[in-house]
């Protein structure tokens, strides 16, 4: 058996302390809810990040970062861009993976022998990390645009119809 | 690679238990993104409110007189004396928790002060502490502080994270409505001079010309000419509206954004499309250059300056000598036309009990207040079969249908714009049952909050709409959300543009215009955006060689 | 303040409570002062408290109506209206009031977000939160039942309807207290969901963190009091039995004003008169007045018909607006421009606003 078999035979474990992370970065208060597994405190906060989770783990640890994995990172990262998180704290769970999967699968000497392929995982997860750089960069700069987009709008007929104007006194 | 930073490295948190901390411990933090800019002191000047001068909610001094504390409480004191919602709301809580994930700034955030029971709390606590026995004597273990610097500070940091959308008071087992604390609590904010540039500029400019961006009276019409012309480009069909005429049967107010702000200005050629339809059986309706804001961003700041723009719409009704008002689609300005309108400028005698010249309908619900809600217009005449109607125009799209929350809960108008989408439109889904009517999840940006500045606050609070909207997309291939309400239309729009870029926005009367069947128009290759109708893709493509 | 505090704090509030009957009539005999003095005290607190706090709230007028609508308005004829979620009418309005007050129909809408964990992947759902509204309906049922069945002590004779309710309520015969052995009393249901429901409504508030966080002391205090109150109830009525007799002479003598305190009744008894008496000494200083103020609630008790009905808005005053001649006076030029009708149209006016335009 490969480590990239045995970290996905222990997928649950590696999802639910991942979660647990992802949802220790917030704010005290909000961690108080989040914390609670799936029945205390749900909502389309805590749906989003089990679910695409769930997901990632296998893209990221195989370094299969194509459009799911991207798609995945994208709808956790989305959220997180618009809480009150700097960028490193909005992307700082995906390099914790490597820290959990040494946890999980440490335990019973699991990870004997596997050095070279652990550095691979390592790796994939340092892509990852740069990917939801990317995506953060990307929500935030959207941010923006939205701002602009909405300026643009809210007023854009009075330009246009101002510029028609212009254009007709020149004339 | 080497470079990467190591978890370690990364901004490390501290963690102190939460659980032992209340949260009255917890002082406010002003972060940006989610604060809107200080009122302006010349839009202040401009409706003689208190305190002008322009300040910065980021800096420490707010720029406040020196007897503000008791501006504020005398002012609560007068409140609490003045409304008996108020008061109760005061005094009933028992802190259930039944509201607490009903707030979508909630459910969006997390932050536990979103939380409606907490943001009242924000206020009950200063209530206690000045107004009943127990909390004078016991302070803190009756649940009561004082007012401080930061105390205020956190009033109006969170009285402006409300949207007053009410969705918590449906679940309240005693119907306390965190609108009406929200209302109230910026009432006093407003004593202070302490009201959002975004609210305090559109209020400013309604009051002195009409509309929210302050557009002059001859820049109204022009604007209007322009989708005159527009509309004669995609139907052949021109149409002619008239402005502030006197003795038309009928004067029609709609927020000024449908005039100014894309995608309402299709909404607003749908109005006038649907107005020249109707013309030749007998509909005689004006606009007003005056009265040119329905929506009221005076009840954001205090239920005086409501009134206040409110008056424009029944004394310019008087002036032109009209028998009753039409009412655009507009999400506030209903909630105040419904449940404020007659107290605050009533009664309208000189004005008839409507009745529609069309069908003959009399509009029993609005005999009092004598203005009608234009979807409840126009669904009268589809059921009379009073429109010829094309849905197929509609086909390109996938149709859902957000409640607004004003008027889904300060309301209850449900079915009418849905028989009309219906009417309309071949396709229609609805989105989940616990997101919809008056369980309808607020799109994040009422009562104010639709600032760029804001903008994050805006896109968590929109989340669970934009969730729900995702799942009908996802599940239906739903391209495009309909909604009754101006705000709606500019910051839902955005709000996908977010989290769910497939899906667009319209207002109901869109979708009339393009299915609506005028006199003598010429075979229509384009919807009213300029986008091609369905089957006519092609043909777009051969004009545009 | 966190949770913890506020529930000691509560706790020995409680305690105490419980310690000044106990130390008053066991050490120092005040029967007297606990079962005639105290009690005539609460009552009066609790009817004039109540009364102050129902007129100070009736004093505030209601300017508005606003309703909360649940459900579509009465509009168009064809269009079926919510009779009771939106009510038009005050007929509408009383049976709002009626499920709400009598099934607490806003709790019993009470959605929760949840997702779960399916064979196919997670799922969103809202659930139904039953069990608050359902803790609730109990306790307070039990509440209602219990004091009614208190009027056996309260006259003479013993009105029909608390048979009746004994009746119901004591259905289960069960044998199950072992501990006084002989002639255990048929148990009362509703002494069973009272407590449950206590002690559901107390874990909720501590196992939710959204609770547990907005907790104050104010809502542990009652919890618990009403638990000693009833846990000193089901101990003279098992355990620690007192002179039945004894106990309804006092009752009838507070009752019908004329205060006796007959010899040989335990102290349980005094604890079990103090705690009530401070609980309804309480109540008007504290949340509990929720009884009373949900039927004043404006968002529930007013039809939806303000666009049928004027609302009078009681301090209602003139205010500033900004009239159509002012407005006219500003924009008259720009108006006639465009080819917009104007009230006034005066050559003088016009030459003016010329020449101040060339200024500019």
């Amino acid at each position: 058996m490969d480590l990239i078999e045995k970290i996905i035979e222990k997928k649950p474990a590696i999802v639910k302390r991942w979660l647990d992370v992802l949802v220790e970065t917030y704010p005290e208060d909000s961690r108080v809810f989040f914390k609670k597994e799936t029945d205390q405190f749900a909502n389309p906060v805590g749906f989003t990040f089990s679910k695409e989770l769930e997901s990632l783990v296998e893209y990221v640890v195989r370094g299969n970062l194509g459009e799911e994995a991207s798609k995945g990172l994208d709808r956790i990262i989305r959220i997180r861009a618009v809480q009150d998180f700097s960028p490193s704290e909005a992307v700082k769970f995906v390099f914790q993976l490597k820290g959990i999967i040494r946890d999980v699968l440490g335990k019973r000497g699991s990870l004997e022998g596997f050095a070279g392929e652990l550095e691979l995982v390592d790796k994939n997860i340092d892509k990852a990390g740069l990917l939801a750089f990317d995506i953060y960069s990307m929500c935030r700069e959207r941010i923006y645009e939205l701002r602009v987009g909405e300026v643009r709008r809210e007023v854009g007929r009075l330009l246009e119809r101002a510029n028609l104007l212009c254009q007709a006194a020149q004339q | 690679m080497a470079q990467t930073p190591k978890p370690e490295e990364l901004a490390k948190i501290e963690h102190s238990p939460p659980l032992m901390e209340g949260w009255m411990d917890r002082p406010v933090e002003i972060r940006e993104g989610f604060y809107c800019y200080g009122a302006k002191g010349k839009n202040l000047a401009a409706v003689g409110m208190p305190n002008p001068r322009d300040w910065n909610p980021a800096d420490e001094d707010w720029k406040l007189p020196e007897d503000w504390k008791e501006i504020v409480l005398d002012g609560f004191k007068d409140r609490l004396d003045r409304f008996r919602s108020f008061k109760l709301f005061m005094d009933i809580c028992v802190r259930c928790g039944a509201c607490a994930d009903k707030c979508h700034f909630f459910i969006g955030s997390g932050d536990p002060k979103n939380m409606p029971v907490l943001r009242a709390e924000l206020f009950r606590s200063v209530y206690r502490k000045r107004f009943t026995t127990a909390g004078k004597l016991f302070g803190k273990l009756a649940g009561a502080r004082d007012l401080e610097y930061n105390v205020l500070k956190e009033w109006w940091y969170y009285l402006y994270q409300c949207t007053e959308c009410r969705r918590c008071s449906l679940f309240c087992p005693y119907g306390i409505d965190t609108a009406e604390i929200t209302i109230i609590g910026r009432e006093l904010t407003n004593l202070l001079g302490l009201n959002t540039d975004w609210i305090q500029a559109p209020v400013a400019n309604c009051y002195r010309t009409g509309n929210h961006l302050g557009i002059q009276p001859h820049a109204y019409k022009d604007m209007i000419d322009f989708f005159v012309d527009e509309i004669e480009e995609v139907t052949g069909v021109r149409v002619n509206p008239s402005f502030n005429r006197k003795g038309a049967e009928i004067l029609f107010i709609t927020p000024s954004g449908d005039v100014f702000a894309d995608p309402g200005t299709y909404t607003a050629m749908g109005y006038l499309m649907l107005f020249h339809y109707l013309e030749s059986m007998g509909l005689d309706i004006t606009w007003s250059t005056y009265a040119s804001e329905g929506g009221n961003f005076g009840f954001f700041t205090s239920h005086e300056m409501a009134k206040r723009l409110n008056a424009k719409m029944y004394a310019e009704a008087k002036r032109l000598g009209v028998k009753w008002i039409l009412g655009g689609e507009c999400g506030h300005m209903w909630r105040v036309v419904h449940q404020y309108m007659d107290t605050f400028n009533g009664p309208p005698d000189f004005l008839e009990e409507p009745v529609s010249p069309i069908t003959g309908t009399k509009f029993e619900n609005a005999k009092g207040t004598k203005m009608v809600h234009i979807t409840e217009f126009t669904a009268d005449l589809i059921k009379h079969n009073k429109l010829k109607l094309d849905p197929s125009r509609n086909d390109n799209l996938v149709l859902t249908y957000h409640d607004s929350c004003n008027t889904a809960r300060g309301m209850g108008i449900f079915e009418e714009p849905r028989y009309v989408i219906k009417n309309v439109c071949n396709n229609f889904y609805e989105m989940p049952s616990g997101t919809i009517r008056e369980q309808t999840f607020c799109c994040g940006s009422g009562a104010g909050l639709n600032a760029g500045e804001n903008m994050e606050l805006r896109m968590r609070g929109g989340l669970p709409r934009a969730n729900a909207v995702q799942h009908v997309h996802e599940k239906h291939g739903v391209n495009m959300m309909a909604c009754i309400c101006a705000i709606d239309r500019a910051a839902l729009t955005t709000l996908m543009e977010y989290w769910v870029p497939e899906v667009q926005i319209c207002g109901v009367h869109e979708l009339v215009g393009n299915a609506l069947i005028l006199d003598g128009e010429k075979d229509r290759t384009t919807d009213l955006r300029g986008e091609p109708l369905p089957g006519m893709e092609d043909m777009e493509e051969e004009e545009d060689v | 303040m966190n949770f913890i505090i506020s529930i000691l704090f509560s706790g020995i509030v409680v305690s105490v409570l419980v310690l000044i009957p106990w130390v008053g009539v066991a050490a120092f005999d005040l029967r007297f002062l606990f079962g005639v003095v105290v009690p005539y005290l609460a009552m009066a607190v609790f009817f004039i408290g109540m009364v102050a706090r129902v007129i100070g709230w009736g004093r505030s007028p209601v300017p508005f109506r606003i309703p909360t609508t649940a459900g579509q308005q009465f509009s168009l004829p064809w269009i079926k209206y919510s009779k009771i979620e939106s009510p038009k009418g005050n007929g509408g309005v009383i049976i709002r009031m009626l499920f709400e007050v009598l099934l607490f129909r806003s709790l019993f809408r009470n959605t929760r977000l949840e997702y779960r964990r399916l064979a196919n992947g997670p799922k969103l759902d809202y659930e139904w939160e039953k069990w608050l509204w359902l803790a609730a309906l109990m306790f307070h049922y039990s509440f209602l039942v219990i004091f009614l069945r208190h009027f056996r002590f309260f006259m003479e004779p013993i009105p029909g309807f608390v048979h009746i309710l004994e009746k119901l309520d004591g259905f289960l015969q069960l044998g199950v207290l072992p501990v006084s052995g002989l002639n255990v009393p048929s148990v009362f249901l509703t002494d069973m969901l009272l407590m449950l429901a206590l002690t559901y409504l107390f874990l909720r508030r501590i196992y939710i963190p959204q609770t547990r966080y907005i907790s104050l002391p104010a809502d542990y205090f009652p919890l618990f009091l009403i638990l000693a109150l009833g846990l000193t109830g089901i101990l003279m009525r098992y355990f620690i039995r007192v002179d039945i007799t004894a106990v309804k002479t006092l009752a009838l003598g507070l009752f019908t004003f004329k205060p006796t305190v007959p010899e040989g009744i335990g102290v349980i008894f005094f604890i079990h008169l103090f705690l009530i008496s401070m609980l309804i000494a309480y109540f008007p200083f504290s949340k509990l007045v929720h009884m009373a103020g949900v039927f004043l609630s404006p968002t529930r008790n007013l039809a939806n018909n303000s666009r049928m009905k004027r609302h009078i808005n009681p301090w209602d005053y003139p205010v500033k607006v900004h009239t159509y001649e002012e407005y006219e006076e500003e924009f008259r030029e720009l108006m006639i421009q465009a080819g917009l009708p104007v009230e006034k149209q005066p050559e003088k006016v016009e030459e003016q606003s010329e020449e101040t335009g060339e200024k500019e």
